[in-house]
């Protein structure tokens, strides 16, 4: 095969091609005539409405999806109300805009997903012309209406209407407008005549675009550019106007000499090209506008449309579908005429080589010679890139493979990917795929909207060999086309649900990060409640089980799915909502039979409904819990009476319970409460609530101690711990003779130490003298020590030869005042540690 | 900015919302936001919902707080609550918590590929670890694994460990001032500033606060150290910064005075490190050297090693007729419980009695609690087991050496926590060495194994540690933590230890967080 130069049209000012793309499938019988059409950007999907014009109901229009290729993918009759517009969503929905504002949404298989409504301002004055647009947030839907006003969505997944300012001096409608998105906002652009207006949320302000030749009395044509970077303006005098769309700088102006008002305008620049170019359209004729005074001009056989792409423009006929571009810099260099860029001969030399000639050694040493050999292969693969024809392709990659072979250290990355991408594109611009994608928009789309579009229209299989072979991660790849594929298959009737199921789980089994939930919803969704509890069983995420049964009100399944997921939020939605849904018998019987829940639920009604937790602990025959409930209570009440009544019942519970201790104590309780009133009652002294403790404390303390005497034998107080408080009452009062007394009244249980301390604490060391005697030999020492008696002290500690005794003396001896002291300590502690 | 977690909601946190002023300020409007914390909670929006305030929130959101660093080698779920719900109430919330960030952890530190553990909660966090992980299947990232083993502990495995009184620097801290959130507040008194001439007239009044962790050198070295060691650290630490300040006498050219005088920020700032730590050690010192305090330490560690813990003790009978605190008490009669493996009935009631009695009533439903944790229990006909695990763990060092440790047991001058001989059990020689005392511990214990992806197998170099995480599900003393710390250093280990609880705990933070004042009023 030989290569010749494209053929590149003409050298005027820039350099354009025209690829053919496809010889369009279907079989219009009047062309695009009368049609309202959309074509999806990104080569996807054409609509076509035939005869919407028609209003008459026996003759209703036909609503029919293409592929790019024109194959069919759904055809119906029109049967709800008239539309305005056609448009694609950025997901590949079809928006069908009615007259009365309504929006209905299609999948690209013609298959019914929603409608939603543009406002009651709208649905009442009328559409009168719409516009489909993307943005930064999505898809979004602009209304003039027939009051003359501006509507806005900016994205119809979460629709938020905007109405937009009024432009002064609007009579009727404008003579053209646009949606553009700047500074992340959607503003609308209108010309009223030679007027231009920004409109945004809050203002209407009238622009100028800078050197916008004065001839010109109305603007009668505008278009954005894919990026919203640029504006054309076609004017009446026939001036094509290309500058910002900020309108702040002017890039070139030419004359078209035609006054008539196009059907069409679009942008045919690719990014980061430095020429402007504009596209408009006639009746027949297709003029291109760039940067000087020439303009180049196509006849047109047939009714077209103009789909603006990234990268260039697509014009669609009733029988053809081409690509109009820039020829791309890779390109041109390498099959310019004559050209000598690195490129170009690296080409030439391939194909000497391939001819076994010996110029091929020649051309690659030009190429070497310069140090170029790695950019012409960089050329040969990018151009490769930009080729449509597999054959060129091909011809490109190997001539770079060849190239490569004389370079040490070429990173193979881009040739390598480079290599799979065109793979790729080739599959899915094959007719029967039908998507029309150059290289720069799909690296701009991604492999995953790629993918995405291809589950749109159901090529599972095509888009599993992609993934696999692009090999994308297989949670987003194949696993992902897998769950499309097993949401389409549960929604077939026609088979069983076991059937379904099998396969399903056959074909997803070892697929990683499968939802099964969102099949099983699917499956739900379609009347299929078997088939989805099925499908939730190969679920592994119980949190995602558990909505859907309750959905499918499979509550006792989603209680012990949410438990076994251990997320407590989960257990509490279930509890939660069977509350609510079954009477209060079920719902306990069925709590019973899941602790987990059932403790949780406990916590709830600890907090929020007391009540309730009495009627479970009742059921279960909690008699202990009811009691501790029952006590819990008791403190809440301000009244003595009611609280002794809680307290009643508390000691019942307790029987019951059999627990003893809980009772008696309790009933101590109550006995020391009825105590505590009817001395305050008596004697005025504030005691109840008072601890048994601190009220004998209390008594002792105003000398009411008979009765802290009674409360120490009804309650049987063990002896040392009365004795301790008695002895601490009467030191804090400094009542020392009864202290005297209470010392000699019998024998102490807790030994005479304390007294000793006691009396020390409170600074009396003539009284705690009184009782050094008394104490044991073996606390002697502390209580001479207490009272500052060294002598005493070593006295008793040489006595009893204790040593460490000894050593505690002697470390509070002081050395100057105790001189001898120490030394016959020092003497009886070597005698001690001898022994 | 209000942050708010379950808890709150249940105690009336809604209600704050629902007040009219809040509601119904026309004049200043305001926005309010919700960010739950540590996970979005159903039951707290329902309540807002009833309450009709739900819609008046601009933004409701969660922060995933599951485990927020405290140190270089600490974690914290500072899940108030965990150890009351997990063993009192059943509610495992904290747990699945737990397991979140310990995925989390995975997801930024690799999947590790060895889990022991032991206990109930153990077993349950472990469970839902395996359960999310084939949840998240497909997609986990290849990271190489930081962990190799990751060891989950129940706190009920080890009761005793938080009821004896910590005695390294940072646990006596603690254990006496109390540390919230790295930071402690300490009586200002001993923190006047002293400035020349002045001598300190006015004394703050305000509490001293003090960030505590390892970024501050000096106390990166004592933190960790028995206090009776802390002493001779300070001492040498002062000696080597008055010498460092004494260089200037000896900087003569400008360059030697330029390098000294660029030191000075760094020798200001330990010199005045040194000073508080000196002041913090001097408060300690006055309450560790005082009789009470030894009283109670000696009866603590006659229990730990198994002396009369069958019958009452005097020392604490002592300590209830003179109304010590209620908490001290609880403490004592638990610690005597788990070292005797329950008590005689006779004698538990007899404690009970005298609780009730002298601090009222209404602290029956707090002994139940205590009861159904496993802190109080009768004894059963069961043989008391404590003694054998002691003696097979050697919990109990005779000659534990303060100064330079050469056993954990440092930690309690004595005791070695059970916890932590657990764990250097597994490191070395393994759990199945010691497979009797296991099972006398309550809970299954058991190992898992995670597949970690092929080339991500760590291969280690000759003399490279091993990385265990400790996850203490119901929280860890400061104690445990050094002795964690401890095991790391020491120079033959080859295992280094990353801690994480789901609470940093000390025994009275622990029983209060037990205790059931039905007028919130604790002694």
């Amino acid at each position: 095969m030989s290569l010749k130069p494209l053929d590149v049209h003409f050298k005027v000012h820039l350099d354009l091609k025209k690829i053919e793309l496809y010889e369009m499938g279907w079989n219009l019988k009047d062309g695009l005539r009368e049609c309202l059409v959309a074509a999806a950007p990104y080569g996807g999907p054409i609509s076509l409405l035939k005869g919407h014009n028609r209003r008459s109901p026996s003759a209703r229009p036909q609503l029919e999806i293409y592929s790019s290729s024109g194959l069919p993918l759904a055809s119906f009759p029109w049967k709800s109300g008239v539309v305005k517009q056609l448009g694609w969503t950025v997901s590949d929905d079809l928006l069908c805009v009615q007259e009365d504002g309504t929006v209905l949404v299609y999948d690209l298989l013609g298959g019914f997903k929603r409608h939603f409504s543009m406002g009651n301002e709208v649905s009442q004055s009328q559409v009168l012309e719409t516009k489909i647009f993307h943005s930064p947030y999505g898809t979004g839907v602009a209304i003039l209406t027939g009051a003359l006003r501006f509507t806005l969505a900016t994205n119809i997944d979460d629709i938020k209407l905007r109405r937009l300012p009024e432009v002064p001096g609007l009579q009727g409608a404008p003579s053209c407008w646009a949606v553009l998105t700047q500074d992340r906002q959607s503003k609308v652009l209108v010309a009223n005549g030679s007027h231009l207006f920004i409109l945004d949320n809050t203002a209407c302000t009238p622009v100028t675009p800078p050197g916008l030749s004065p001839q010109a009395s109305s603007i009668v044509h505008m278009c954005v550019s894919f990026s919203y970077k640029y504006l054309a303006l076609l004017t009446d005098s026939g001036h094509v106007w290309m500058g910002t769309s900020n309108l702040k700088e002017k890039l070139s102006e030419v004359d078209t000499k035609i006054k008539t008002p196009p059907k069409q305008m679009a942008w045919c620049r690719r990014p980061k090209s430095q020429q402007p170019s504009a596209v408009v359209m006639w009746d027949g004729l297709l003029i291109v506008v760039g940067e000087c005074k020439e303009t180049i001009q196509y006849h047109l056989d047939d009714d077209s449309i103009l789909v603006p792409e990234l990268d260039g423009v697509r014009i669609i006929s009733g029988t053809h579908h081409e690509l109009l571009q820039e020829v791309p810099g890779a390109c041109e260099e390498i099959f310019k005429i004559a050209s000598m860029a690195p490129g170009a001969l690296l080409l030439e030399a391939h194909k000497e080589y391939e001819k076994e000639s010996q110029k091929a050694d020649e051309y690659l040493r030009e190429i070497k010679e310069q140090s170029l050999l790695s950019e012409a292969v960089r050329q040969c693969v990018e151009a490769a890139g930009h080729e449509h024809e597999p054959e060129t392709q091909k011809t490109l990659l190997r001539a770079a493979s060849f190239g490569k072979c004389f370079l040490s250290n070429f990173p193979p990355e881009q040739f390598v990917s480079m290599c799979r991408d065109l793979r790729v594109l080739n599959a899915v611009r094959d007719y029967t795929v039908g998507i029309p994608l150059t290289h720069t928009q799909f690296k701009q789309m991604t492999v995953q909207v790629l993918i995405d579009r291809l589950v749109y229209r159901k090529l599972y299989p095509l888009a599993i060999e992609i993934c696999r072979y692009l090999k994308t991660p297989e949670y987003q790849g194949v696993s992902r086309v897998l769950k499309h594929w097993a949401c389409y298959k549960v929604q077939q009737k026609e088979e069983s649900d076991e059937v379904i199921a099998k396969a399903v789980s056959v074909k997803l089994a070892d697929a990683a990060g499968i939802f099964y939930s969102e099949i099983a919803t699917k499956a739900y969704e379609s009347g299929r409640t078997e088939l989805a509890i099925k499908l939730l069983e190969f679920e592994p995420r119980s949190g995602e089980q558990v909505p859907l049964l309750l959905k499918m009100k499979k509550s006792p399944l989603a209680l012990s799915k949410a438990i076994e997921s251990g997320d407590t939020d989960l257990v509490y939605t279930v509890v939660m909502y069977l509350k609510n849904e079954l009477n209060r018998g079920d719902f306990f019987m069925m709590l019973r039979n899941q602790p987990v829940a059932l403790s949780l639920y406990k916590q709830f009604c600890k907090h929020q409904e007391q009540d309730t937790l009495k009627d479970l602990f009742n059921q279960d025959d909690d008699h202990e819990e009811l009691g501790n409930l029952y006590v819990k209570a008791s403190y809440k009440e301000q009244r003595l009476e009611a609280r002794i009544a809680l307290l009643q019942s508390a000691v019942d519970e307790y029987y019951k319970a059999k627990n003893e201790f809980s009772a008696k104590t309790t009933e101590d309780e109550m006995r020391l409460l009825r105590f505590q009133r009817k001395l305050e009652e008596e004697k005025g002294e504030l005691l109840v609530g008072f601890s048994l403790h601190d009220t004998m404390t209390t008594l002792l303390s105003v000398g009411l101690h008979k009765h802290a005497e009674q409360l120490y034998k009804d309650f049987r107080v063990p002896d040392k711990r009365f004795w301790w408080l008695k002895l601490k009452s009467l030191a804090e009062k400094e009542d020392w003779e009864e202290l005297e007394k209470f010392g000699k009244s019998k024998k102490s249980p807790i030994g005479y130490l304390p007294f000793v301390e006691v009396c020390i604490k409170h600074h009396n060391k003539y009284e705690a003298k009184k009782y050094v005697s008394k104490v044991t030999p073996e606390q002697k020492v502390k209580a001479h020590l207490a009272v500052g008696d060294m002598e005493g002290a070593a006295e008793a500690a040489i006595e009893r030869r204790n040593e460490s005794e000894i050593s505690t003396v002697l470390s509070r001896c002081s050395a100057t005042t105790d001189h001898l002291l120490m030394e016959r300590l020092n003497r009886a502690k070597a005698t001690a540690v001898k022994k | 900015m209000h942050a708010i977690s379950y808890s709150h909601v249940m105690q009336g946190f809604p209600n704050f919302f629902c007040q009219p002023n809040l509601r119904e300020d026309k004049l200043q409007p305001r926005d309010f936001h919700i960010l739950f914390v540590p996970r979005r909670s159903l039951l707290c929006e329902q309540r807002l919902k009833e309450k009709g305030v739900l819609n008046s929130f601009t933004n409701i959101d969660e922060y995933i707080l599951d485990l927020i660093p405290y140190d270089g080698d600490l974690l914290s779920m500072e899940s108030e609550s965990s150890f009351r719900e997990c063993y009192l109430e059943n509610d495992q919330t904290s747990l699945y918590h737990a397991a979140k960030g310990l995925m989390t952890l995975q997801a930024l530190y690799g999947t590790i590929p060895q889990i022991f553990g032991k206990g109930e909660c153990a077993r349950h966090v472990a469970n839902m670890m395996l359960r999310m992980k084939r949840e998240f299947a497909g997609s986990q990232t290849q990271i190489l694994p930081v962990f190799d083993t990751l060891l989950l502990l129940d706190r009920n495995v080890d009761l005793l460990t938080p009821l004896a009184t910590q005695l390294t620097y940072e646990g006596l801290i603690d254990e006496i001032f109390g540390i919230t959130n790295g930071y402690v507040k300490l009586p200002p008194e001993k923190f006047a500033q002293k400035k020349q001439g002045e001598g300190g007239k006015e004394l703050p009044t305000e509490p001293k606060k003090l960030q505590l962790n390892s970024a501050e050198e000096l106390y990166a070295e004592i933190r960790d150290k028995n206090f009776n060691a802390v002493g001779a650290a300070l001492s040498k630490k002062a000696k080597i910064i008055s010498a460092a300040f004494e260089e200037r006498h000896n900087a003569k050219t400008v360059g030697e005075i330029k390098q000294f005088v660029s030191q000075l920020p760094h020798m200001q700032a330990a010199r005045s490190s040194l000073a508080n730590h000196t002041s913090i050690a001097e408060l300690i010192k006055d309450i560790t050297t005082s009789e009470d305090f030894f009283d109670s330490l000696t009866v603590e560690q006659e229990f730990m090693t198994g002396v009369d813990t069958d019958k009452v003790s005097t020392y604490i009978e002592d300590c209830i007729a003179q109304k010590d605190p209620l908490i001290k008490i609880l403490r004592l009669v638990c610690m005597q419980s788990v070292c005797n493996n329950g008590l005689k009935q006779k004698v538990l009631d007899y404690y009970k009695k005298e609780i009730l009695q002298t601090y009222g009533y209404k602290h029956i439903l707090t002994l139940k609690n205590l009861e159904r944790v496993g802190l109080l229990k009768p004894q059963s006909t069961m043989r008391n087991n404590y003694p054998t695990i002691r003696k097979t763990l050697k919990l109990w060092m005779e000659d534990a050496n303060e100064q330079n440790p050469n056993d954990i047991s440092y930690v309690y001058s004595g005791y070695a926590p059970l916890s932590v001989r657990l764990t250097q059990v597994l490191a070395r020689p393994g759990w199945r060495s010691i497979e009797e005392v296991l099972k006398m511990l309550p809970g299954p214990h058991f190992e898992e194994r995670q597949q970690v992806p092929t080339g991500l197998h760590k291969k280690r170099q000759p003399g490279e540690n091993r990385t265990i995480l400790v996850f203490f599900l119901g929280g860890v003393t400061y104690a445990e933590i050094a002795a964690l710390r401890f095991l790391s250093n020491m120079e033959d280990s080859g295992t280094e230890y990353i801690i994480a609880a789901t609470k940093l705990i000390n025994g009275t933070s622990w029983i209060k967080s037990l205790m059931d004042s039905p007028e919130e009023n604790l002694p």
